[in-house]
């Protein structure tokens, strides 16, 4: 059993990291996107609430980036980025990007308008409204599409493996496989999944401290239907 | 370096429209491999959500193994699979319906939960069956949403099921794996056209079931 | 969506900007802790730094144990040495080495000039090298041979060998009848090179019945071949399977697979004398006997390859 372990743990040395290294190279290549993501997805999504009409068309080419599978943008991407981390998380924080957009419009349009009115009324002019009213009610569906986002993008990693060792804890598939060791499989697939739930984890955790207001952690609602279908 | 030249080569290309490695026999390869997990994920997803759902009940243990199962990496789970199975359909389709049930159980559960409480009450002091109450009166409200989740499970293993290629089948990840080890960028980037133009498809697919299917009353949007 | 916004107004004016605030903070935290860390990453791509050698290898074993192998030469007489390892097959690496991106590569002659060249038919190892280095980039230069060579091969499984009744005195050529009969498998790159499907057509006239993209000569092949998915694929000659799953390598009369030396090819002017001396001397003691021991350890012994590439280097007195 030790031995096996001993094993499950002896990463070969042309992944050139530990076992730790490599959760936080994977940690790194899959929230990384997200972050960027997110940062781009807040002004594009606040255009849209502004500007009605810009949402189908941004939402149509939205869905197409997502139908484009990751491998064939990392491969394209290798000829203007090179074969690194950034051709992997490049794609990552547009998937990212998809899934955020309609979190972000759908819970900012959820602001009542009444209580915009009611902002209005107190004084607050339209930046102080959009970060001190909007946002804040509309965390709770950010914090769902982020979720999805996030474990979406940990899963993804791992196929920048095919573009020469770029898949953090997914290139321990390809030297399980070279190196006819099956346990280095087992050892990515578990851990990605570990740190998938754990990180999702957290961002209820995150919802749940933000969200003062809000029945306790277990509230559910309806997901937005735009974040589902980002969901993969 | 043109992307839209790549498009045009490769689809101009007649080599790339007959035989085992044409562009017919690659598409029908990845449809058959879509519905197959797609039939899978429902016959596993539908039947728990509607009765779950129906019932109010076991809604945290839902969400539970939806979150274990987009946890699951695909391509990671794939790999594993082979080891474990050897070569064949199983291997990928055990991925794929990993990756396909999660949203199908959630939005279909979650569907059933949204339906109006009062004409189910109605219903049931009519003295209706439980399954007549659940097919006649909650299906036909919750069914929009329903397929909503079959719509965004079938883009999901549209996108994904080009990975099976990396473990030799077909589908239309041939295209890209292949192009991507012999360095033909045509080929990549025309694999990749036709995988977004399918799961594109898809999408107007379900629009219009959903246009057939779902009863004037209940079309609200 | 969010039914209970009316509700919350309240409690939100009464917190002015809390949850914005710990939501950018979260943001902030998400992005720093990840990205702290290894900022020499050796996975970087780009131009090598001056003064590192940068080796690269493709993706199989065998290459990573080689670039390990030659790699540690270079270190053991005090070159920075970075390692770039598994990047895919040569169609990418040949560019990666050209664009500066590695310096080093260990290369096999045989494939390389089919690669380059896929008419040239050349009689000795000598003027393998002299052909590839007509058609090299200008930029890059192969140093000297070694003896150890790694075939591309078509071989059978047991059970086809035994319904056609193929030996190891058989040839490629006694496929002719048969081929159509049989799915042939091979890493997808197989398909499109010379020294590969195409050229099988081309010299020996085979068309196999369809051809099924596996990895290079990898598990993947080795486990299609013995499970009868395939009934011949391109197997390396120095894979430590063939003996124990009884495949059977066909013969190769017109040399379609040509020499197979393990040759480093580096780019020019970017390895001191010093450096290219210590390659040298490593393909000096390299033959075909000790790469297959040295690759049965990592295959079958599941030794790490970098361990397996310094004891091969001690014992051969180069380190």
């Amino acid at each position: 059993m030790s031995d096996y372990l001993h094993d499950f743990f002896d990463i070969p040395s042309d992944l050139q990291h530990s076992w730790i290294g490599l959760v936080g190279l994977h940690l790194r290549e899959a929230l990384l996107p997200v972050a960027a993501g997110l940062l781009l997805a807040l002004p594009i999504a606040q255009l849209c609430v502004r500007f009605r009409w810009l949402y189908p068309p941004v939402l149509s080419v939205t869905t197409v980036l997502y139908a484009i599978p990751s491998l064939a943008f990392f491969v394209v991407l290798i000829d203007y980025t090179g074969q690194t981390e950034l051709t992997v998380m490049i794609p990552l924080a547009v998937y990212s990007l998809v899934v955020l957009v309609p979190a972000i419009v759908d819970g900012v349009r959820s602001v009542s308008e009444e209580t915009l009115a009611a902002a209005t009324a107190m004084g607050f002019g339209p930046l102080r409204r959009y970060f001190q009213v909007q946002l804040p009610i509309a965390v709770p569906a950010i914090i769902a599409g982020l979720r999805v986002a996030t474990v979406s993008s940990i899963s993804l990693v791992s196929v920048g493996m095919l573009i020469g060792n770029q898949g953090a804890l997914g290139n321990l598939l390809h030297d399980a496989q070279i190196y006819n060791r099956p346990e280095l499989t087992w050892n990515s697939v578990i851990t990605t999944a570990l740190l998938a739930i754990l990180v999702d984890a957290l961002l209820v955790l995150v919802r749940v401290l933000l969200t003062p207001w809000m029945p306790n952690g277990t509230a559910r609602r309806k997901p937005a239907p735009a974040l589902e279908d980002a969901a993969r | 370096m043109n992307v839209l030249n790549f498009v045009n080569a490769f689809f101009s290309d007649s080599a790339h429209w007959h035989g085992y490695d044409g562009i017919p026999a690659r598409l029908g390869e990845h449809v058959q491999y879509t519905l197959q997990a797609l039939l899978l994920a429902a016959a596993i997803g539908l039947p728990i959500g509607l009765v779950t759902g129906h019932y109010g009940r076991g809604g945290n243990a839902l969400s539970l193994v939806a979150t274990a199962g987009r946890a699951l990496p695909s391509f990671g789970l794939l790999v594993l699979m082979t080891t474990l199975l050897g070569f064949g359909m199983l291997p990928v389709m055990i991925p794929l319906v990993v990756l396909a049930v999660p949203p199908i159980l959630v939005t279909t559960y979650e569907a059933m939960r949204s339906v109006d409480p009062s004409p189910v009450d109605a219903a049931r002091g009519m003295g209706m069956h439980e399954s007549r109450i659940l097919f006649q009166v909650e299906l036909p409200v919750a069914l929009p949403l329903i397929l909503s989740g079959l719509r965004s499970a079938a883009i999901q293993i549209v996108s994904t099921a080009t990975i099976a290629a990396y473990v030799s089948l077909g589908g239309l990840g041939r295209y890209i794996v292949d192009g991507l080890y012999q360095r033909n960028y045509e080929k990549v980037v025309g694999g990749a056209t036709l995988v977004a133009v399918l799961a594109l498809v898809t999408l107007a697919l379900f629009w219009a079931v959903a246009r057939v299917a779902v009863s004037p009353g209940v079309r609200r949007r | 969506m969010i039914t209970t916004a009316k509700s919350s107004t309240r409690s939100i004016t009464r917190h002015p900007g809390a949850a914005a605030v710990a939501l950018a903070a979260a943001v902030a935290l998400l992005a720093g802790c990840s990205s702290g860390g290894t900022s020499d990453d050796p996975l970087k791509g780009g131009g090598a730094e001056s003064g590192t050698v940068v080796v690269g290898s493709n993706n199989f074993a065998e290459s990573t144990l080689l670039a390990d192998i030659y790699g540690e030469a270079l270190k053991a007489k005090g070159i920075k040495v970075t390692y770039k390892p598994n990047i895919g097959s040569r169609e990418t690496t040949y560019d990666l080495i050209k664009n500066g991106s590695i310096t080093m590569l260990p290369e096999y002659n045989g494939s390389l000039l089919a690669y380059l060249d896929a008419k040239a038919k050349p009689k000795t190892v000598e003027e393998t090298t002299t052909a590839i280095n007509g058609k090299l980039d200008s930029k890059l230069e192969l140093l000297k041979p070694s003896t150890a060579q790694n075939k591309d091969s078509v071989t059978v499984n047991a059970e086809t060998a035994k319904k056609y009744k193929l030996t190891s005195d058989s040839s490629i050529a006694d496929l002719k009848g048969v081929a159509k009969d049989l799915v042939f498998g091979g890493s997808p790159e197989f398909q499109t090179r010379h020294q590969g499907l195409v050229g099988l057509k081309s010299v020996y006239g085979l068309e196999f019945k369809t051809f099924k993209s596996l990895d290079a000569g990898g598990p993947l092949t080795q486990q299609a071949l013995k499970k009868n998915t395939v009934q011949a694929a391109d197997v390396f000659t120095t894979d430590p399977t063939i003996a124990r799953e009884k495949f059977v390598v066909l013969k190769d009369p017109e040399n379609l697979f040509g020499f197979q030396n393990v040759q480093p090819l580096v780019r020019k002017g970017e390895l001191s004398k010093e450096g290219a001396d210590a390659l040298n001397a490593v393909s000096a003691k390299l033959d075909t006997k000790t790469l297959l021991d040295l690759d049965a350890q990592v295959q079958l012994e599941k030794k790490d390859p970098l361990d397996v590439a310094k004891a091969w280097l001690k014992s051969a007195g180069l380190t």
